[in-house]
């Protein structure tokens, strides 16, 4: 009884509680069929949103004004990158995802020195640099038609006993960010940054490294997340990537992490990835038009968003 | 005769060099669209004339008063994920309803900037995130505007094409839009005793609520603004541009808040400026492409191009403010 007040009073529980709900209305309406085929569909397509819901975690968790609006751009160039450098063979996978995770690496050195040196916030910083990355990739990944390598695409559409590869994957990296974030001095820091700037410089925290890292760690995981689209859907695109702007920033906020800063939810992220994945598969399921899908969308978004409610106490 | 001591000489060239950085710096955003003007005129000076500045200047009064409406949501400390959004349904509503049914597309405009209060009121109430209830909304006014209009198409009033359609004599109808829009947006935000309570509700809050102000009220108030000037960019969008398309705005929610960050604007403290934030806009409308056709910069890097000024011109104000500090 205990543990299970324990449990309800976690945050993160009720994006798990919201997916659920959500699949079930969706079986009902089915009557039972495809419920299995649905949880397989919905954890390899969340995958995507929860690499780069992590790296957006972490960044917003460093204070208000951080955010990285350069994923979607970033997204594109590095499925662009990995699938040239591929180019469709099996032997140069492994250089292709490096270089891809590089190129991602690449954007997020760039948005850190362009907030850091040129003291330009945040937000500005990474839509600037956005607009550029997205005229390179543009140059770049002109009539860019190369498949994935067979064996890459293979592997991002493997499952074992209906669990996709991918999600396993990405449980991985959860429970790495999850350890990350609150076993290491990284994330420590992170979390104190994003508390109270001014007492952790105080305190001794190097701000600017741990804000460097930061930036450079969710460059790096767009960059994973582009060359791993370009391979789930056969094929690298510049608007590869353009959903997963407001994706990640609303898994991040849905799933209990304080835009404020200072207070970042790994499972969260997770859990509001399936929500969302779900809550899109319903409302196709229904047989909803695209305009009523949208607005009934935004609507629950804003609806959980209110029902969650702000922080209690002013920053 | 005798010299100043030395001292008071330093302090006062010090207090000069401080009053010229910050002139300086209420001046960067109008030295950056000179610079811009500078090199159109350069690379091409036949389009420093009536016929090319309507002509280039043409889709800069949309952008203008979207770049306005971000404006008063920063005022407040908060920003707006869905302006651009908001502005395709609204051009949507104007190219069907405005024209077929003209009360109806009345009503639903009014009705859209009563729901731009009401999200205002709701996240003081509820201490929402702006960005999460905004980037929430900004799918619902795009399924709104697919609902309304599925396919691109429909058509303006001809009364609003009238408008947006009209020659001046000498002075091309985007300048003096821009100055008109300024003019009106500075006064009631810079020079009324309202206006200095909405910026002050975003510069220091609890002293503007102590001071017995609303602070519903202003957030209410600043939200709907956001909403008038919303509305107003949309009809004159599709004015200009005579049919519409679900996604027409799209572009315009970081072209706005990149706009009134150029203009001098500041994310936090109710520091902004309606003049810059014109100006910021005209920069980006006429930087976007006007500019890179005449320098025969390939479309595929025009998008740089915005990047790379909002960078240049934000460097050299962190250069000015070193000076300040």
């Amino acid at each position: 009884m205990e543990r299970a007040r324990a449990l309800l009073a976690k945050p993160w529980i009720w994006s798990f509680v919201g997916a659920f709900i959500v699949w079930a209305a969706t079986v009902a309406f089915t009557g039972g069929h495809g419920g299995g085929g649905m949880i397989t569909a919905a954890l390899a397509l969340a995958v995507f949103m929860v690499i780069v819901g992590i790296g957006q975690m972490f960044v917003i968790t460093l204070g208000p004004g951080n955010i990285d609006l350069s994923l979607p751009a970033n997204i594109g160039l590095a499925s662009a990158v990995a699938m040239k450098v591929m180019d469709g063979s099996d032997s140069m996978l492994a250089i292709g995802l490096m270089a891809a995770l590089a190129s991602g690496f690449a954007v997020g050195t760039a948005n850190y020195l362009l907030i850091r040196a040129l003291r330009i916030p945040p937000i500005i910083a990474t839509l600037s640099a956005a607009f550029i990355i997205q005229s390179i990739d543009i140059s770049y990944g002109r009539g860019l038609q190369i498949k994935p390598p067979p064996g890459f695409a293979d592997f991002a559409n493997l499952r074992y006993f209906g669990i996709p590869v991918l999600a396993i994957l990405g449980i991985v990296l959860a429970i790495a960010a999850a350890i990350a974030l609150n076993r290491t001095v990284y994330g420590r820091s992170v979390l104190a940054i994003g508390q109270n700037m001014r007492a952790a410089k105080l305190a001794g925290v190097k701000v600017h490294r741990t804000s460097f890292i930061t930036y450079a760690l969710c460059g790096t995981l767009g960059g994973l997340d582009g060359a791993l689209l370009a391979a789930y859907f056969r094929g690298a695109n510049v608007d590869i990537g353009n959903e997963y702007l407001l994706a990640s920033i609303a898994v991040v906020v849905i799933g209990g992490t304080s835009v404020a800063g200072g207070k970042a939810n790994v499972p969260g992220v997770w859990g509001a990835a399936l929500f969302l994945v779900l809550l899109l598969t319903m409302l196709n399921t229904f047989g909803f038009s695209v305009g009523v899908r949208l607005v009934l969308t935004g609507l629950i978004i804003v609806g959980v968003i209110t029902a969650a409610g702000g922080p209690r106490t002013e920053r | 005769m005798p010299a100043l001591p030395p001292a008071n000489a330093a302090n006062y060239s010090a207090r000069e060099t401080a009053r010229r950085t910050r002139l300086l710096r209420v001046l960067l955003p109008a030295l950056s669209l000179a610079l811009v003007l500078l090199a159109i005129a350069w690379l091409n000076p036949r389009a420093i004339s009536y016929f090319g500045f309507s002509l280039m200047l043409n889709l800069a009064i949309p952008i203008a008063l979207a770049t306005i409406a971000q404006m008063f949501v920063i005022t407040g400390n908060e920003l707006d994920l869905s302006i651009g959004t908001f502005v395709g349904f609204v051009g949507c509503v104007t190219a069907t309803w405005l024209r077929d049914a003209p009360l109806l597309g009345i009503a639903v405009l009014l009705g859209s900037i009563a729901v731009y209060a009401l999200l205002g009121a709701l996240i003081y109430l509820r201490n929402l995130p702006s960005i999460v209830v905004t980037l929430g909304m900004s799918f619902v006014w795009q399924g709104l505007a697919i609902l309304v209009l599925p396919k691109p198409g429909g058509k303006a009033p001809d009364w609003l094409m009238a408008i947006t359609g009209f020659k001046p004599p000498f002075v091309p109808f985007p300048i003096i839009a821009a100055l008109l829009i300024a003019a009106v947006v500075h006064f009631g935000l810079m020079r009324t005793s309202y206006g200095a309570v909405l910026r002050g509700s975003g510069g220091n809050p609890a002293a503007i609520g102590r001071a017995g102000w609303s602070l519903l009220r202003t957030k209410m108030v600043l939200f709907g603004m956001a909403g008038v000037f919303g509305v107003l960019s949309g009809m004159t969008l599709i004015g200009i541009t005579t049919s519409a398309d679900a996604n027409i705005g799209n572009g315009y929610t970081l072209l706005a808040i990149a706009g009134v960050i150029l203009g001098g604007g500041e994310f936090m403290g109710g520091r902004v400026s309606p003049v810059g934030a014109v100006i910021g806009a005209l920069t980006l409308a006429l930087a976007a492409s006007p500019l890179l056709t005449f320098m025969r910069v390939p479309p595929d890097w025009q998008v740089a191009a915005n990047g790379a000024i909002l960078i240049i011109v934000l460097a050299a104000r962190v250069l000015i403010s070193r000076r300040e500090a």
